[in-house]
């Protein structure tokens, strides 16, 4: 096909082939901050400077921040959310916010930065492939800071980038920036973060958010923009166990497909091939993968995250929350789950208490067997004391389920180490696990 | 072999994820149907889900009375092409039997009619989940909407109180008498939409092509000319070739003027216009929460 899309900005070097529109990737990444560290000016300037931003959206904000007298365009006001949230002057809940470059899609997961707010920040994070920390460069590391980095870590985000912003507002000092760089280094050693990299920038301004700073010649890296369109993110899907958890059988019930029965679902881990051996948990029986089955005809092979359709030779007898997995390379198959958990309810976690239990495509019942200790989210410290698990704590727990899990390390596959835990009298979501 | 999947196909297996979840996690769902692009895409996107079983759901249009005859016609063959069953619930019946009350002067617009009977709609056919094709990018009270939205017994959203989403582990649990609304393209933007459609090479309505037509202009907005609308005396009508970003109520849709015939050429429109789609949306316009609101009243 012809060109046929063209930037905002209609420069005509920008222009894309269908081809390339179809090459990019899709990256999603959350924003953590504290109040006033510049959060929202980031992302608008993200939106602004990406030409994300369309003519109305930009002369409402510039209405606004004229009729509050402000000087220049509040970019902030551009992630302004609900009425209910203006008047209170925060942000209540996560929102998603989409732009893209020719290179790739990107959606962020904006969460509030308060205190009370932890279970958005986790629930933000836990799709997410890159967190951005956001610090103001005159105030250096924070507990916030810190209750965000251990978040990150937590929810295993693969990338962390700790954005010193405000630098125009310390002179541009290399110092400061060097300063605040060693301090998170040397804390965050202790956590379990792979890859962490640092950018001194201010949104306000503009510098080294997308275009790059012309106040800071000191920094050689590179711009927030070009890091996240060219951050390596092919290895964040497990593609080396195989997990396919069945979400729905499809049975036609038509002449032409009398016999069809396919086993959906969206693969959870590995790379399924046509003609592969495969065991189905929990009977154990062992089948071959006889077709990988889509609407748009068949595949030789499908892999994680792709949703699917997979036909085996023998008929046995599978439903929703069976897994297909391979004979040689089996996931924990137990009753007894060792979770991190991150509370979400006003009514304390239940020591005894009895929970439905979310996990893959499967669901039981659980109960609370211990809860051995209440991490303290600014200083990593393990309370074996205090047992009393309140909205936005995060505590270790042993739960025992009416059926066997089949289940992963969180550490090794996010979607088959991850499950919530849902009120059995409210039905509303009130815990989120990862297994350990 | 390069491991990756595109942006584009990474959105169709989350959506598929998401309409495959409704069917096995709800007793009797319904998608909602507009004939605008969102909800032909949603529709296409089941019948991928479910291949090759039919679409386990029905589709239900609440018709407003004042829609675009070629929407209606666009409906009746693209229901017949992917084998689904149609529910048709009528504003126009009803204002007959007094359920609701037609607005008056200028500006009148059934929008606000629809949520009325799609709620009476929804407790007739006792559906516990209603699919829409709302995208987050659209509007900034959609922009916090989650994938599966809890409705109570009023069919009422309360932003402050949503439960909250992670990974891939979706809630649908709810009492007798409550409903969930689901929103399987909601990480989609226009943009992505219309990349979409056109690689898969689905057929759209007309409306969205440049085409001649009668109009006149009220407060910036183009609008077709039609007897549902009462003009006022200084709206003069004139021919010009325009098209619909948008596809809704003939009182409310913008149409805007346009050269773009082909799928090719609304790309590049799309892609180097300076305004929200839904900036041509008379609703959207009444107040800077108008969105808020209607959502919070049960609108989709």
């Amino acid at each position: 096909m012809e060109i046929i899309a063209v930037s905002r900005n209609n420069n005509i070097k920008d222009k894309m082939t269908q081809q390339e529109y179809e090459s990019m990737e899709l990256l999603r990444f959350t924003t953590a901050g504290s109040v006033d560290d510049g959060k929202s000016t980031l992302i608008g300037r993200l939106l602004y400077d990406s030409k994300s931003i369309f003519e109305d959206q930009y002369e409402q904000v510039k209405k606004t921040s004229e009729r509050r007298g402000e000087e220049g365009v509040n970019l902030a006001l551009l992630t302004d959310g609900l009425k209910s949230e203006r008047e209170q002057g925060i942000t209540i809940d996560v929102a998603y916010r989409y732009f893209s470059t020719p290179k790739r899609k990107f959606i962020i997961g904006d969460t509030p930065g308060h205190i009370q707010y932890t279970r958005n920040m986790v629930t933000g994070a836990s799709t997410a492939n890159v967190a951005l920390v956001l610090i103001d460069a005159r105030n250096g590391v924070v507990e916030q800071t810190r209750r965000h980095a251990i978040i990150a870590s937590l929810l295993q985000i693969p990338h962390l980038v700790v954005c010193i912003n405000k630098m125009d507002l310390v002179g541009y000092s290399e110092d400061v920036y060097e300063t605040i760089k060693d301090e998170f280094s040397n804390w965050a050693s202790k956590l379990d973060v792979k890859d962490v990299h640092f950018i001194p920038m201010s949104a306000l301004v503009g510098d080294n958010v997308v275009e790059q700073s012309k106040n800071m010649a000191w920094y050689k890296g590179t711009t927030l923009l070009y890091y996240l369109e060219n951050v390596h993110i092919g290895s964040d899907h497990n593609l080396i166990d195989v997990r396919f958890p069945v979400q729905y059988v499809i049975r036609p019930y038509n002449d032409e497909y009398h016999d069809y029965r396919g086993y959906s679902g969206r693969i959870a881990g590995g790379i399924l091939k046509k003609g592969d051996k495969v065991t189905v948990l929990p009977s154990g029986f062992t089948s071959t993968i006889s077709k990988i089955n889509t609407y748009d005809g068949e595949l030789e092979q499908a892999y994680a995250p792709m949703s699917v359709t997979v036909l085996l030779e023998d008929d046995i007898d599978i439903s929703r929350g069976d897994m297909i997995v391979r004979e040689n390379n089996q996931p924990e198959n137990t009753q007894d789950v060792e979770i991190m958990v991150c509370w979400f309810h006003d009514k304390p976690l239940q020591p005894r208490g009895k929970y439905t239990v979310m996990h893959t495509t499967k669901e039981a019942r659980c109960v609370v067997k211990e809860i051995q200790y209440k991490l303290d989210i600014n200083s990593l410290h393990r309370n074996l004391e205090d047992k009393n698990i309140k909205m936005n704590d995060i505590a270790r727990v042993t739960l025992r389920t009416t059926k066997p899990l089949f289940s992963d390390p969180y550490r090794r596959n996010r979607i088959t180490g991850s499950l919530i835990l849902i009120d059995e009298d409210t039905n509303e979501t009130v815990g989120a696990g990862m297994i350990i | 072999m390069n491991y990756q999947l595109n942006h584009l196909k990474e959105l169709e297996a989350e959506s598929i994820f998401i309409l495959r979840e409704v069917a096995a996690q709800f007793e009797n769902p319904v998608l909602m149907f507009s004939g605008g692009k969102d909800s032909i895409l949603m529709s296409y996107l089941a019948s991928k889900a479910f291949f090759p079983a039919n679409v386990p759901f029905p589709l239900l249009h609440v018709d407003t009375g004042h829609n675009f005859p070629e929407t209606i016609e666009f409906r009746d063959n693209w229901v017949e092409k992917i084998g689904a069953k149609l529910i048709v619930g009528s504003v126009d019946k009803a204002i007959e039997t007094g359920m609701v009350i037609e607005e008056k002067g200028v500006n009148a617009s059934r929008n606000g009619l629809q949520t009325a009977v799609l709620l009476d709609e929804l407790e007739k056919g006792k559906f516990d989940a209603a699919l829409g094709g709302a995208r987050r990018d659209e509007e900034k009270a959609r922009a916090k909407e989650r994938f599966f939205s809890h409705r109570d017994e009023f069919g009422q959203w309360d932003p402050k109180n949503q439960r909250p989403e992670l990974w891939n582990l979706f809630n649908g649990k709810k009492h007798f008498g409550e409903h969930f609304r689901v929103f399987p393209i909601s990480n989609w933007t226009e943009m992505d939409v219309w990349m979409y459609l056109a690689m898969e090479n689905v057929e759209l309505p007309n409306l969205y092509f440049a085409h001649e037509r009668d109009v006149f202009e009220r407060d910036g907005i183009l609008l077709a000319d039609t007897d549902y609308i009462q003009k006022k005396p200084d709206e003069i009508v004139m021919k010009k070739k325009v098209r619909c970003r948008t596809i809704g109520d003939m009182t409310c849709t913008g149409v805007w003027e346009s050269e773009a015939d082909t799928i090719e050429k609304i790309i590049t429109e799309v892609s180097t216009t300076r305004v929200t789609e839904r900036g041509g949306r008379a609703d959207d316009k009444r107040s800077e929460t108008s969105m808020e609101d209607r959502k919070m009243k049960g609108y989709f």
